[in-house]
C-alpha cells in the first residue's frame, strides 16, 4: 500500500546543480522546499560533481573571468552547436548567465580568481575552486542552512501529474509525496541501459557513463508520457573518448584519453577508420567519442611508439606495451597481420610535412612513423556525458505540452530542458550555466506558484 | 616498523593518487602541490618525497574530490601523502644506522619518542636528586642567581649544549639528505628570491588557506582554526627561543642573572611564547581528535599528538615555574622544566618535528621551480594540455 506523506510547497526532484539552484531559489522566495536526491550523501550532486567550469557572458573583465565575452559571441558559439535552439530562450539564457557567478558566490560557491595562473587562459568560463564537488558541497550546505529539507537515497519511481495533481512516489516501501509545485531537475537518461539500447542498439552496452549512475531519466519519461513536448534528440549524446578500462560510472574527467591524435587509431580488426589529424584542439575528445561509437563493438585502440608516447600525458591506466607491432596486436586481441599491414601502410605514406599521401583515410596533421619500440596502446571506448533529449519549457521554466499549454505547476531545469538551448549539441561549460540559470528561474517561479 | 612491502604499497598508492590528480587538477587552486605536480609528466620516487612534504594536510582536496571513497578509485590524497611523508622522516634520519630501524607510525613511534624524552628527563633529574640536598631542593630561593644555586649554570649549559648540538647536527644531516632525495634542483633557478618566497610561505602558511576561504579542518565546512593554532604554536616556539636568547645576552654580556622580573624582556617573551604553545598544542590536538577521520591516517595520530603533548608539558612547566618561582615548588619545577626542554630537544631528529625543516625544504624547492618556470607562463602549454578545460 502506498502512503501519502507530507505536503510541501515546492518539491525538487534531483540533487545536482540545477536542483540545488532551484531549491535555494525557491526557499529564498519563501517556500517550504523538499529536495529528493536518488544518490546517497557521499555521491550526491549528479554530474555536477565532475564538472569544472561554467560559461558566462560578460562585457568586461570580472574578478573571476578575464577579457570579455559579449552576448553576440555567446550567441554565435551557441548557434554553431545548436541550430534548432529556441531563439527567445537562448536570449534570456545568455543575458541571465551574466549574473550566475555572483548569485552562486552569494550562496557559498567559490571560484578561482580570473588572473589565477594555475588555470588555462579563458575569457569564456569561470572555474569552480576545487571543482564541481566543492560547488555541490557549498550548495548543499547553503540549502540546509536555509531550511531546505533534503532526502538522500530517494529515487523517484513515479510522478502523478494527471488532472493538475503534483505528486511523486519515492522509495521502498513506496511513499507518495504531494507538492503545490514541482521542479524536475533529474538530468538525462544515459544511465538507463535499456533506453540507451533502444536508441543506439547493442553498442550501447559498451558505453561508459562518465557521470552519475542515477541519471536514469524516470522523471523525464514521466513528463513525456504526460504529454510534455520533446526537444533535442533521443539518439544523440554528448560523448568523449575515454580509456576502455574506465569504471562503468562516475569515471569523470580523468578517464579522458589524451594524445590519441598523436599516433593512429584502429578498430578491433586492426584498420584505421578516421583522420587522426582532423581535430587537434580541445574538441578532439568529443570528435573521437563519436567516431568510436560508430566502430564495431564501440571499441578502438590508440597506437603509438616509444617516441610518440612521450608527447602526451599518459592515461591513468597502465599502458599496454610490446616490442613489436605483432606482439602488441596479440595482446590487444587484434589479428597481428592486420595491424602490421596498417602500420606499414601508414608509415610508408608519411611525407615530410607531417601528413600522409595516398592513404585512406589520410592523417592530415601530426603524422610521424610508428617505428621505435617499445610500442604502446590504450583501449578506447565511448564515455557518455549526457543524453540530448529534453522537454520544452518557456521563459518561466514551465514545462509545456505539445499544444503549447503548460503542465500546471511543473517546472524543469538543467539537462532535462537543456536541449531548448543546446539542441542536440554541446558547448563546453554551458551545461552548468543552463542548470544555474534555469534552476534559479524554476525555483523562484515554483515558489510563486505554490504560494499563490 | 613497516616492511619493504608496506613501504612499496604506500608509495604505489600515493603515486596512483597523484597520477589521477594530475589528470584532474580540479584542486589546483588549493595549494602548491598541484602546481608542482602539473609540471611533471610522471611521478618519480624523488617527486614523491618532494610532493608529500609540500602537502600541509589541509584536507581541502579530500572533501572536494569526486573520487574520494566510496568511489571505485578510492582516492585519498591527504592520507596517501601523509603516509609517504612519515616515511621520509625515517628514510633520512641521522645517524644513518637508524634508517629502516626506527618505527614510522603508531604506538612504537610514540614509544621511541617517550623513551628519548624520559631519558633526557632522567639525565637532569637523577643527578640532581642525588647531588642536591633536599633542604636546598625544596627550599625557597629568591633573587638573582636563584636557579643556579640549585643547578649550576655550567651543568645546564654543558649538558644542554652537548645535547642540543647533537640534535641540531642530526636534524641538519637529515635535512641535507632529504634535500638531495628530492632530485636535482632546476638548473639555474635563483636561490635568493626563492628563499624569500619560501620564507613567506612558511611564515604565513599560505598553503593552509584553501585558496581563500579556509581549510577543511573538521569536515566539509571551511575554517581557519588549524592555521591559527599552528601560528600560535609556531610563533610561541619562536618567542620562547627569543626569550632564551635575550636571557643569554643578559647573563653573559650584562651579568644579570636569572630569574628576571616579571616585566623584563625574557619573561614577557617567554610568557607570551609559552601561552602561544599552550593554545596551539591544545587547539591542534583537539582538531586532530575531532576531525573527520576520512582523510586522516589513524596510524599517525598518536605520534603527532605525542609531539604536541611534549610541547604542551614544556610550556606548562615553564609557565608553572614562572608562577611559582618564589615558592618551595620552584626547585622540583625547575628540574622538571629543564628536563622536559632537554627531552624535547633530544627528540627533535626523531619525532614529527622533522616536518618543519622538511616542509621548508619542499617549499623552497617549489619556489625555485616556480621561479624557474615563470618566464614560460603566458606562452601557453600547447593545445594538448591535459585537464585544461571542463567537460
Ligand atoms: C565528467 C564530466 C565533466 C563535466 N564538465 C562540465 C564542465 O566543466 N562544465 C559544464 O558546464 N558542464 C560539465 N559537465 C556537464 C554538467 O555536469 C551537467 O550538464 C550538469 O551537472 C547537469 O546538471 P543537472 O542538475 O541538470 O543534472 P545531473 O547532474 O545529471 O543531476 C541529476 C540529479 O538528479 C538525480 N536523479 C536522477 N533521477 C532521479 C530520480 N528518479 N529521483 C531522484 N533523483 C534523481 C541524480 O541523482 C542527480 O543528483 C560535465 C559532465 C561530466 C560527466
Ligand atoms: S578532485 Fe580529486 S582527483 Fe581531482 S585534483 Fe582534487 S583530489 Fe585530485
Ligand atoms: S591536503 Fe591540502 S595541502 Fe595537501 S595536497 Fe590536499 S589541498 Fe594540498
Amino acid at each position: 500500500m502506498t502512503r501519502v506523506s507530507c505536503d510541501c510547497d515546492v518539491l525538487v526532484v534531483g540533487g545536482g546543480n540545477a536542483a540545488l539552484c532551484a531549491a535555494i531559489a525557491a526557499r529564498r522566495a519563501g517556500a517550504s522546499v523538499l529536495l529528493l536526491e536518488a544518490a546517497p550523501k557521499a555521491l550526491r550532486g549528479g554530474n555536477a560533481r565532475h564538472s569544472r567550469n561554467m560559461r558566462i557572458m560578460h562585457d568586461a573583465p570580472t574578478a573571476w573571468v578575464r577579457g570579455c565575452y559579449p552576448a553576440e559571441d555567446y550567441h554565435a558559439d551557441l548557434r554553431r552547436v545548436a541550430e534548432a535552439a529556441d531563439e527567445g530562450l537562448t536570449g534570456l539564457f545568455v543575458d541571465a548567465s551574466a549574473g550566475v557567478v555572483d548569485w552562486l558566490s552569494g550562496n557559498g560557491v567559490r571560484f578561482h580568481g580570473g588572473t589565477d595562473e594555475v588555470l588555462p587562459y579563458s575569457r569564456k568560463t569561470a572555474f569552480f575552486l576545487g571543482g564541481g564537488k566543492a560547488l555541490v558541497n557549498a550548495l548543499y550546505a547553503t540549502a540546509e542552512r536555509l531550511g531546505v529539507a533534503i532526502r538522500y537515497d530517494s529515487t523517484v519511481h513515479a510522478m502523478h501529474l494527471r488532472d493538475g495533481s503534483r505528486a511523486v512516489t519515492v522509495g521502498t516501501p513506496p511513499v507518495t509525496i504531494r507538492a503545490r509545485a514541482l521542479v524536475v531537475a533529474s538530468g538525462g537518461f544515459q544511465a538507463d541501459r535499456d533506453w540507451m539500447r533502444r536508441q543506439w542498439g547493442g553498442v550501447a552496452d559498451c558505453f561508459t557513463i562518465r557521470g552519475t549512475p542515477h541519471a536514469t531519466g524516470i522523471p523525464l519519461k514521466a513528463l513525456l508520457e504526460e504529454g510534455a513536448e520533446p526537444v533535442g534528440a533521443a539518439d544523440r549524446c554528448h560523448m568523449v573518448a575515454v580509456d576502455g578500462r574506465s569504471p562503468p560510472f562516475d569515471g569523470g574527467i580523468v578517464t579522458r584519453l589524451d594524445g590519441i591524435v598523436h599516433g593512429i587509431v584502429v578498430d578491433r580488426d586492426g584498420w584505421r577508420f578516421a583522420d587522426e589529424g582532423a581535430v587537434v584542439g580541445s574538441r578532439r575528445y568529443t570528435a573521437w567519442g563519436e567516431l568510436v561509437a560508430g566502430c564495431p563493438g564501440a571499441v578502438a585502440f590508440s597506437i603509438f611508439d616509444g617516441v610518440i608516447g612521450e608527447r602526451f600525458r599518459p592515461s591513468i591506466f597502465p599502458v599496454v606495451r610490446a616490442d613489436s607491432i605483432g606482439a602488441l596486436a596479440s595482446t590487444l586481441g587484434i589479428a597481428p597481420p592486420a595491424l602490421e599491414a596498417t602500420v606499414a601502410a601508414f608509415n610508408a605514406a608519411i611525407t615530410d610535412g607531417g601528413a600522409t599521401v595516398g592513404l585512406h583515410p589520410p592523417k592530415t596533421q601530426l603524422a610521424v612513423p610508428i617505428a621505435l619500440p617499445p610500442f604502446g596502446a590504450y583501449p578506447v571506448r565511448v564515455g557518455v556525458t549526457s543524453t540530448c533529449l529534453g522537454v520544452r519549457v518557456d521563459g518561466r521554466a514551465r514545462v509545456l505540452r505539445k499544444d503549447g499549454m503548460e503542465v500546471e505547476g511543473v517546472y524543469a531545469a538543467g539537462v532535462v530542458m537543456a536541449p531548448n538551448i543546446l539542441g542536440s549539441g554541446y558547448l563546453a561549460g554551458s551545461a552548468m550555466t543552463v542548470g544555474a540559470v534555469f534552476g534559479r528561474i524554476a525555483g523562484r517561479e515554483a515558489a510563486v506558484h505554490a504560494r499563490r | 616498523m613497516p616492511g619493504a612491502d608496506e613501504t612499496q604499497r604506500i608509495a604505489a598508492d600515493a603515486r596512483r593518487a597523484l597520477d589521477i590528480c594530475n589528470a584532474c587538477q580540479f584542486c589546483g587552486g588549493y595549494c602548491a602541490v598541484f602546481r608542482a605536480l602539473k609540471a611533471r609528466r610522471q611521478v618519480s620516487a624523488a617527486d614523491l618525497a618532494f610532493l608529500s612534504n609540500l602537502c600541509h594536510n589541509c584536507r581541502s582536496c579530500y572533501h572536494a574530490c569526486q573520487y574520494a571513497p566510496p568511489h571505485a578509485f578510492d582516492l585519498n590524497l591527504p592520507k596517501s601523502l601523509s603516509l609517504v611523508r612519515q616515511q621520509t622522516y625515517r628514510d633520512h634520519v641521522w645517524p644513518p644506522w637508524f634508517r629502516g630501524r626506527l618505527p614510522c607510525a603508531g604506538w612504537p613511534a610514540v614509544a621511541v619518542m617517550v623513551a628519548i624524552a624520559l631519558s633526557a628527563l632522567m639525565l637532569v633529574g637523577l643527578p640532581a636528586l642525588i647531588l642536591i640536598p633536599p633542604d636546598l631542593l625544596f627550599g625557597r630561593h629568591l633573587g638573582p642567581g636563584a636557579f643556579y644555586r640549585l643547578v649550576p649554570w655550567e651543568a645546564i649549559a654543558g649538558g644542554a649544549g652537548a645535547l642540543t648540538l647533537w640534535s641540531l647536527l642530526a636534524v641538519g644531516f637529515s635535512v641535507a639528505s632529504f634535500w638531495h632525495s628530492m632530485g636535482p634542483m632546476p638548473a639555474g633557478a635563483a636561490l635568493l628570491p626563492a628563499l624569500r618566497d619560501a620564507l613567506y610561505d612558511a611564515a604565513s602558511l599560505r598553503n593552509l588557506g584553501g585558496g581563500g576561504a579556509g581549510c577543511n579542518d573538521r569536515d566539509e565546512r571551511f575554517s581557519r582554526s588549524r592555521r591559527r593554532f599552528h601560528h600560535a604554536l609556531f610563533y610561541g616556539v619562536v618567542l620562547c627561543f627569543a626569550a632564551t636568547a635575550v636571557a643569554t645576552v643578559y647573563d653573559h654580556a650584562l651579568a644579570w642573572q636569572a630569574p628576571y622580573p616579571v616585566l623584563s624582556l625574557p619573561v614577557l617573551l617567554g610568557g607570551l611564547g609559552g601561552t602561544g604553545i599552550l593554545v596551539g598544542t591544545m587547539g591542534l590536538a583537539r582538531l586532530k581528535l575531532r576531525a573527520d577521520p576520512g582523510p586522516l591516517a589513524p596510524s599517525l595520530t598518536a605520534s603527532d599528538c605525542a609531539l604536541l603533548a611534549l610541547l604542551f608539558l614544556v610550556a606548562v612547566s615553564g609557565l608553572g615555574l614562572l608562577a611559582l618561582r618564589e615558592t618551595a615548588a620552584m626547585g622540583p619545577l625547575l628540574l622538571v622544566h629543564l628536563g622536559l626542554v632537554l627531552g624535547w630537544f633530544a627528540t627533535l631528529p626523531y619525532s614529527k618535528f622533522l616536518h618543519a625543516p622538511f616542509r621548508f625544504a619542499a617549499l623552497l624547492r617549489a619556489a625555485m621551480e616556480r621561479r624557474h618556470r615563470a618566464p614560460q607562463v603566458g606562452r601557453g602549454q600547447g593545445k594538448s594540455g591535459r585537464g585544461s578545460s571542463g567537460a
